[in-house]
């Protein structure tokens, strides 16, 4: 072999591990959790008693593919039923799982102690979204949607994948290191499921219940998951995303919050013009809308309706609000009452009424929302 | 059907039924007849259910929305699961019990013969509903195969279609294991005691009562899915006092042992093609028989380990996760049966055998990862991920595929009287082996890493595996348009060397010993004495 030859064949190996770097993760994640760290190390140890039984059984295995063929002229004897190895050969499996399953169980004990946290926080499913409430500890009061924020370009094709492609969120939750969080989890329409891998955690969040789990990161970070129940057609774009602060900087990150909710809070009896109501609305929709009902407001076909021309956005707007706040049961449009302001309710409804080739020119104001919910 | 209820008074004279051409399929009553529907009609799914395989691939191979809807991608991954396990998977293991059972037990046909006709006809129809309801306003189901509530109430008429089709079919197989329970426990050539069946027999045995026990709790949860979607009612709807969980509890009450169903006569094949090219006799029959009754009846007390992120109680927990590491000694006990079969025999690897050890390797290998998956802190992190996904591949495609593909080439020599091409048969294996594993097994990294199973597009850091997956699937296609090849050639065309009564020296049940290849239209008229 020419030495210009194994230069190729090295380039050609670093080039592949390079790419490995990039795209082949074939382990669980880092664990930045106690709970995820007695995790990986229980797959660990699961592993190698595996491949122990592995070896073992595969060994015998082929061993005896080649050494008792016919074709080498092995003759086969004929014993069968020996109920000493019978018995053998349950006992020992059975004692095997004994061994693992007491670390397992110790492990379940503690990643079900959800008892004495830090901070509370109630994560809430929405298709496809996640709705965040702290309601208790440090931030008490702090509440926003997380939705996923990867363009639409870059899904179709159009543009670049970003390094965070569909791993990322416009607002994502944020917790200070070290203490005990705990998520209550629920769901406004169907189950979805919270999970983030290095914390070790994964919950479904079940609509009508509260559940809950809890972690305790040991490194500042930003963490990434998804929604790991399938929860119709966005499953695959509502990521979780959870920063982890230092103390201090969380203490901030509360006082901006805090800060901006006062700024963002819309006095309920301002009047607004049509002109001022369509920008917002436009932005409601993009935020909530446009997943199902398209940017065109044309739907899809057999499966969303349109609104652009539609009898409900075109037609009495009692209707109208009634669907938008209510929802329509047994089918995925939500009631969007629970997570949206009365104004953006408004916005939305305006928007609606007053896009594409629909021109009611009609203005709705929040107090008509507001009464409207009563 | 008179002239039907004539051929059963009549058999001598009409040797082949009393109509020819399709009216014979459409009114036979004769068990072979209805085991070449089933298995025809299963393949056919197989190959349906095996497009919509590709089709997910195609979008999986790169990240980004290249071809489907996220919506339609949904209904892709729903009806691949509906077809294959109700459609597939099920049907050809009724195939191989219509064949099999009477001919190894010395009975001449199956008890309740029309019955038997029925349960196979209503099969179409039901197939006809869930592939129509792609055509549907909506298009198919995309709740997921185990069309989960509330997601599964959200559904448009695709997901009515699609209930109909599995009453339809749960009908189906409780009436066929009717049959098959009957069969076996009233038919059986004198001398033939229960100790004394085949293996293949006593799985199909327990398999029946599994079907009989667990169809009807699936026709339950979907008929409170169908009136909590039209009629009102809140059985699964938490705002009407129902609760979404239980439809997991009742599903899965269904699911587990359904796995089992399809696993179970898998090994029964398994139990019959390694003897028979070991030349040898199974190591521990009363053992084998044993551990597939205990794995019967524990997996009536594992469901819940499908839903360990739902917040069960701690107990639950426990219970739950015991329950099911115990699976894995019944299971260990019938490997190691396989394991010393072999071990010291005198081994010949034609076909059905390199299925058969293919077999084992495989679908030990699905054991493996479902004992990690049932360690609940562990699954805490893989459950709804693509381990997941390469979990199940490994034991339902290697593992039931690969035990009907063993059982075909086993025992095609007996209904054909003619040998299959055994050369093609080896490059099937290997294709199919191969490209199996280069299919399922980087899926084990891609839920190590934490890809959620069900999304069309994933994160950057999935697209290495993915896209070897993808190459994988598209070969193990490919390679099963040759098993169709080598199917057709040595069934339809009947093109191959003759077969002659006893092609595999080490056979022993009564189809081998007892009646030619191929084996006559009605067989045991008389009834066979064993010594």
């Amino acid at each position: 072999m020419t030495n210009r030859r194994v230069n190729a064949i090295g380039a050609a190996l670093l080039a592949l591990s390079g790419a490995a770097e990039a795209a082949y993760h074939w382990n669980l994640p880092t664990p930045v959790t106690r709970v995820a760290g007695e995790i990986y190390n229980l797959h660990l140890v699961m592993m190698g008693i595996i491949l122990v039984i592995f070896v073992g059984v595969f060994g015998v295995m082929f061993y005896s593919i080649y050494a008792h063929r016919k074709s080498v002229g092995h003759k086969a004897e004929n014993f069968h039923e020996n109920i000493t190895v019978e018995i053998i050969w349950a006992i020992i499996p059975f004692l095997i799982l004994i061994a693992v399953a007491w670390p397992a169980t110790k492990s379940i004990l503690n990643l079900k102690d959800t008892a004495s946290s830090d901070i509370t926080i109630k994560a809430t499913g929405y298709q496809w979204k996640w709705g965040y409430d702290y309601l208790r500890g440090e931030g008490e009061g702090i509440s926003f949607l997380s939705n996923l924020s990867t363009p639409q370009d870059q899904i179709t094709g159009k543009a670049p994948k970003g390094e965070h492609y569909l791993l990322e969120v416009d607002n994502p939750m944020v917790v200070p290191v070290g203490k005990k969080v705990r998520v209550l989890l629920t769901s406004n329409d169907v189950i979805h499921a919270w999970m983030v891998p290095a914390f070790g955690v994964k919950q479904d969040a079940i609509p009508g219940f509260v559940r809950d789990t809890w972690f305790r990161a040991e490194k500042e970070g930003v963490y990434r998951g998804q929604c790991a129940e399938l929860c119709g057609k966005d499953h695959g774009f509502m990521p979780i995303v959870v920063e982890v602060l230092s103390t201090e900087k969380y203490m901030a990150w509360v006082g901006e919050q805090k800060k901006r909710m006062a700024a963002a809070a819309d006095d309920p009896n301002k009047k607004w013009n049509l002109s001022e109501l369509k920008a917002r609305g436009e932005k409601v929709y993009a935020a909530n809308c446009v997943a199902c009902h398209q940017a065109n407001g044309q739907g899809v076909k057999g499966t969303f309706p349109a609104l652009d021309g539609s009898l409900l956005a075109n037609g009495p707007r009692g209707r109208h609000i009634e669907i938008v706040l209510n929802g329509k049961r047994g089918t995925a449009m939500a009631p969007f009452g629970k997570q949206l302001s009365d104004t953006d309710v408004a916005a939305v409804i305006t928007y609606e009424r007053n896009a594409w080739s629909n021109k009611t020119g009609e203005v709705i104001q929040p107090s008509e929302i507001g009464s409207a919910r009563k | 059907m008179s002239a039907v209820i004539d051929s059963g008074h009549a058999h001598d004279e009409h040797a082949h039924g009393p109509y020819g051409g399709v009216m014979r399929w459409v009114t036979t009553t004769n068990h072979k007849d209805i085991g070449t529907l089933y298995l025809w009609f299963s393949f056919t799914m197989f190959l349906v259910g095996g497009m919509l395989a590709l089709a997910i691939r195609a979008e999986l191979f790169q990240p980004g929305l290249q071809f489907w809807h996220p919506e339609f991608f949904n209904q892709l991954t729903t009806m691949h699961g509906l077809i294959m396990v109700f459609g597939a998977i099920m049907p050809a293991f009724v195939g191989f019990a219509n064949w099999q059972v009477p001919m190894m037990i010395g009975a001449p046909d199956m008890a309740f013969a029309r019955l038997n006709n029925w349960s196979f006809w209503m099969l179409p129809v039901a197939a006809t509903l869930l592939v129509g309801s792609f055509f549907v306003p909506g298009g198919a189901s995309a709740a997921g195969w185990t069309i989960y509530a509330p997601l599964s109430t959200q559904m448009g008429p695709g997901m009515d279609l699609a209930i109909f089709a599995l009453h339809i079919m749960g009908a189906s197989s409780i009436m066929g294991s009717i049959n098959i329970i009957t069969t076996i426990l009233n038919m059986r050539a004198p001398g033939m005691t229960l100790i004394r069946m085949p293996l293949f027999v006593w799985t199909w045995l327990i398999t029946a009562y599994l079907l009989i026990a667990v169809m009807p709790v699936l026709a339950g949860a979907i008929t409170m899915l169908l009136t909590d979607r039209h009629f009102g009612t809140s059985f699964f709807n938490a705002a009407g006092g129902g609760d979404p969980v239980m439809f997991q509890h009742i599903f899965w009450f269904f699911g587990h042992p359904e796995v089992y169903i399809m696993i179970l006569p898998g090994f029964g094949i398994i139990s019959q093609v390694i003897p028979a090219f070991s030349r040898k006799p199974l190591f521990g029959y009363s053992s084998m028989v044993y551990a597939t009754a205990s794995i019967a009846v524990l997996s009536f007390i594992v469901w819940a380990h499908h839903m360990f992120t739902v917040g069960m109680p701690t107990a639950g927990i426990l219970f739950f996760m015991y329950a099911t590491v115990l699976i894995a000694v019944p299971t260990g006990v019938k490997v190691f049966n396989w394991l010393t079969t072999m071990w010291r025999g005198s081994m010949s690897f034609e076909t059905p055998m390199l299925f058969a050890v293919g077999f084992i390797f495989v679908f030990t290998m699905g054991g493996f990862t479902g004992l990690i998956l049932a360690i609940m802190p562990i699954d805490i992190q893989l459950q709804d991920t693509y381990y997941v996904v390469a979990h199940f591949h490994y034991v339902l495609v290697a593992g039931s595929l690969f035990s009907l593909f063993a059982g075909f080439y086993f025992w095609v020599p007996k209904w054909t009287g003619r040998m299959y091409d055994e050369k093609l048969g080896k490059w099937h294996f290997w294709l199919s082996m191969i490209f199996f594993n280069v299919t399922f097994f980087p899926m084990h990294f891609l839920g190590l890493a934490g890809m959620p199973r069900r999304i069309p597009d994933y994160a950057l850091q999935f697209a290495g595996f993915n896209e070897i997956a993808s190459i994988g699937a598209f070969a193990f296609g490919l390679s099963q348009i040759l098993f169709l090849w080598i199917a057709l050639k040595v069934t339809v065309l009947g093109r191959g060397e003759e077969a002659g009564q006893r092609p595999w020296d080490g056979a022993d049940t009564l189809e081998w010993t007892h009646l030619p290849s191929p084996a006559p239209y009605h067989s045991f008229h008389e009834q066979p004495v064993l010594g």
